[in-house]
C-alpha cells in the first residue's frame, strides 16, 4: 500500500534535505519530520477517518445500532432517496438556515459597531474589551441551561426587563413557537458577537493610518472615508468571521438542546438536533449516518466555495 | 514611536467622539456581563427567592445553593428531626431548617473531576502531539503539506453529532464508552487540529537561523528542538494548551452522548440538578458558577492571544 507510484512520485519532488546535513549527529531531517508527523496523522486517521469511512458504509444499509444482531441489508441508494423526501429534514434545514442567517446579520452589525467604538483607542479600551469577551469563551450548554433561567416568564430577570420598558404583560421566549428562534438567536448573539468583533478590530488596526491622513488632505468626508477604505479595508476580516459563524452555526447543537431542545413543537429543531434524534433516540442509524453524510457535504462544499471567493476579495 | 504618534494625529479622533465611544461601549460591557452576574448572584439565594416575582435585586446571601450541589438530601417528619443529635456543623443546620438530612455527597464532585482528569489529560496529549507536527510542519519538506493541513483544519468542520455516530459504534465495539480513557482520546483528536495549526503560526515565527547555528556547534536536529526552539515556543505552547483546555472543558455533545456515569463531565451534568418540585436553580447556578469561573480566569490570562486562538492562527493580532 505504502508503495504505490503516486507516493513514491511524491517523495522524488520533495526538496533535497538542507545542506550539510549528513555531517550533523543524530537523525536525518527526513526521519525527524515523519516521526513528528506520523502520530498526529495516525490519531487523525483512527478518529476521523476511519469511523468517517464507516459512516458512509453505514449509509447505505438498515444498520441499527440498538439491535446489532439483526441481519444487515444492503440498501444501495434507499436512504438517500428517503432523505430527499423526508418533509421534516426539510423543515429542519430551513430552522438551520433561519437561525445562521439571523444570529450572524446580528452578530456582524452589532460586531462591527463595537470594534468601530473601540477603535477609537479611549482610555481603558483593553479593560473593556475583555470584559465584552468573556461569553464567548464560556460552555455553549451551560450558557444555554442558565439562560432558561433568565427566560423564565415570572422569576427570569429577562422578561423582568423587558416588562420594565414596556409591558408586555406574560411571555415565553423559549415556549412560545414565535418567540422561541428568537430567543436562541438572541442567546447566540449575546455569546458570539465578541467574537466578529475581535476580528472586526484586527481589521480595523490593520488600516495603515496614511491612507485616512491621504483622504483627509483630498477633503474627504468622514462617510466617504469609512465607505471607500473603512469597508472595503475590513470586509476580508468581516468574510473570515462569517465563514467561523457560518460553520459553527450550522453545526450547533449543545446551546440550542439546553435552551429549548428543539422545541416547542420543531420550532428550533436544527439539523443537529434532528439527526441526534434519529440517531441516538429513534436508533435509525443507517438512515442518520446518511443524513450525516449530507451534512458532512453541505460544510464542506459550502466552505469550500466561500473560501475562494474570500481568496478573491483579499487579492482586490 | 513620537514620529508615529504624530503622523497619526491628523486622524486621531475627537476627543467627543472618543468619550462617546467610550461611554457605548462601557453600556454595552455592562448590559452583556447582566446574565453572568445573575447566575452568581443566583448561586447564593435560597430557592425561594431564586424564583420570587419580581426578580429579587437585594436578598440575604445564603450558601444553601452550595450546599444542595454538593450533598444528596431526603426529605424527614418534624418528629424524626426532633429526634436526632443536633447537627454538628453548618451546612447540616442548614439542611435541616428544611426539614431536610444530608444523606452522603451528590455526584458533581465527580463530575467536576472527570472534567479536569479529561481536560488535562487530553490537552496534555493534544500539545506534545501537536508541538511536534507543528514543528515538522514549520521547518520540513513534506510532501502534500498543503494538503495535510487542511485536512487538519477540516476535521473540526464537521457536525459533532455526525461524527459522534460512527464513534459511539467504534468505541462500543473497544469498550471505550463511558472511559475517561475514551474521553481523552477522543478530545485529543478534536483538539488536534486547533494545537497543530496554533503552534505552527509560534514556531513559524521562530528564526530558522537560531536552531541552524545550533546545529553548526555540533547539535542534532532533536537536541536543537529540545534546547533551542521549546524553550522559544514556550509562550505559544502555554497559549495553546489554554485554548485546548477550554475547549475539552466546554465540550457537550460527545460528553452527552458517549458518557453517563462514571466518565461523565460537568457540562450534561449540570442541567439535571433537581430539586424538590423541578429544577434547583440556586445549585444549578452554584455549579455553573463553579464551572466557569476557572474558563473567565483564563480568558484573562489569554487576552493578548485570544485573537490568533479563535482564529487557528489565521489572524495574529
Amino acid at each position: 500500500m505504502n508503495e504505490t507510484p503516486a507516493s513514491s512520485d511524491s517523495r522524488s519532488r520533495r526538496a533535497p534535505p538542507a545542506g550539510g546535513a549528513a555531517l550533523r549527529p543524530g537523525l536525518s531531517d527526513r526521519t525527524v519530520a515523519w516521526l513528528f508527523v506520523a502520530p498526529t496523522l495516525f490519531l487523525l486517521l483512527a478518529i476521523n477517518i476511519f469511523p468517517l469511512l464507516w459512516n458512509v458504509y453505514l449509509s447505505f444499509t438498515n444498520f441499527k445500532a440498538n439491535a446489532p444482531g439483526r441481519p444487515l441489508r444492503w440498501l444501495g441508494l434507499r436512504n438517500y432517496e428517503r432523505l430527499l423526501a423526508n418533509e421534516d429534514i426539510w423543515a429542519s434545514m430551513q430552522v438551520t438556515a433561519r437561525f445562521v442567517f439571523w444570529s450572524i446579520l446580528f452578530q456582524v452589525l452589532l460586531g462591527f459597531a463595537l470594534a468601530w467604538l473601540i477603535n477609537r483607542r479611549f482610555k481603558g479600551h483593553a479593560f473593556w474589551t475583555t470584559v465584552i469577551v468573556v461569553p464567548m469563551m464560556l460552555s455553549p450548554a451551560v450558557v444555554g441551561v442558565f439562560w432558561t433561567y433568565l427566560f423564565q416568564p415570572q422569576a427570569g430577570i429577562f422578561n423582568y426587563i423587558v416588562n420594565f420598558f414596556y409591558d408586555f404583560g406574560d411571555f415565553t421566549m423559549i415556549g412560545d413557537p414565535d418567540l422561541a428562534m428568537w430567543a436562541i438567536v438572541l442567546v447566540d448573539t449575546w455569546m458570539w458577537t465578541p467574537f466578529v468583533m475581535l476580528i472586526c478590530l484586527a481589521g480595523l488596526r490593520a488600516v495603515p493610518d496614511h491612507l485616512y491622513e491621504a483622504a483627509e488632505v483630498d477633503g474627504a468626508s468622514s462617510w466617504r472615508q469609512f465607505w471607500t477604505i473603512t469597508v472595503p479595508l475590513v470586509l476580508p476580516f468581516l468574510m473570515l468571521a462569517v465563514l467561523f459563524r457560518g460553520i459553527e452555526n450550522f453545526k450547533m447543537f449543545d446551546m440550542v438542546v439546553e435552551l429549548t431542545s428543539g422545541g416547542p413543537g420543531s420550532a428550533t429543531e436544527l439539523a443537529s438536533i434532528y439527526l441526534k434524534r434519529e440517531a441516538f433516540e429513534k436508533w435509525r442509524t443507517g438512515f442518520s449516518a446518511a443524513l450525516a453524510v449530507v451534512l458532512f457535504v453541505t460544510v464542506f462544499g459550502v466552505a469550500n466555495i466561500y473560501v475562494k471567493v474570500l481568496n478573491r476579495v483579499k487579492e482586490r | 514611536m513620537s514620529a508615529r504618534d504624530q503622523a497619526r494625529s491628523i486622524v486621531e479622533p475627537a476627543p467627543f467622539s472618543r468619550r462617546l465611544a467610550a461611554l457605548v461601549i462601557v453600556v454595552y460591557a455592562l448590559v452583556s456581563s447582566i446574565p453572568l452576574a445573575w447566575i452568581v448572584a443566583t448561586s447564593f439565594k435560597t430557592p425561594n427567592d431564586a424564583i420570587a416575582y419580581p426578580p429579587k435585586l437585594v436578598f440575604t446571601p445564603s450558601l444553601e445553593g452550595y450546599v444542595n450541589l454538593f450533598t444528596a438530601r431526603t426529605r424527614q417528619t418534624p418528629e424524626y428531626l426532633a429526634s436526632l443529635p443536633p447537627p454538628e456543623t453548618w451546612y447540616e443546620e442548614l439542611v435541616r431548617k428544611r426539614n431536610m438530612v444530608i444523606t452522603g455527597p451528590s455526584r458533581f464532585a465527580g463530575r467536576y473531576a472527570n472534567s479536569l482528569i479529561i481536560g488535562f489529560g487530553s490537552t496534555f496529549f493534544a500539545v506534545l502531539l501537536g508541538t511536534f507536527a507543528a514543528y515538522a510542519f514549520s521547518r520540513f519538506g513534506i510532501p502534500l503539506k498543503e494538503d495535510l493541513l487542511f485536512f487538519i483544519l477540516s476535521t473540526r468542520m464537521f457536525p459533532p453529532i455526525a461524527v459522534a455516530i460512527p464513534i459511539y459504534l467504534m468505541y462500543r465495539q473497544l469498550g471505550l464508552t463511558d472511559t475517561q480513557l475514551g474521553m481523552i482520546i477522543l478530545y485529543t483528536a478534536v483538539n488536534l487540529s486547533l494545537s497543530v495549526w496554533l503552534l505552527k503560526g509560534f514556531i513559524d515565527e521562530i528564526p530558522k537561523e537560531y536552531e541552524e547555528a545550533a546545529m553548526v556547534d555540533g547539535y542534532s536536529r532533536l537536541q536543537a528542538f529540545r534546547k533551542v526552539v521549546l524553550p522559544q515556543a514556550a509562550t505559544g505552547i502555554a497559549a495553546t494548551a489554554i485554548f485546548c483546555l477550554i475547549f475539552a472543558w466546554n465540550e457537550y455533545a460527545f460528553a452527552l452522548l458517549l458518557t453517563s456515569g462514571l466518565a461523565q463531565t460537568a457540562p450534561p451534568f449540570i442541567p439535571n440538578i433537581i430539586g424538590e418540585g423541578g429544577l434547583d436553580w440556586p445549585a444549578v447556578a452554584a455549579g455553573t458558577t463553579l464551572f466557569l469561573l476557572p474558563v473567565m480566569i483564563f480568558t484573562i490570562l489569554l487576552r493578548k492571544h485570544l485573537l490568533r486562538g479563535i482564529t487557528f492562527g489565521a489572524l495574529r493580532r
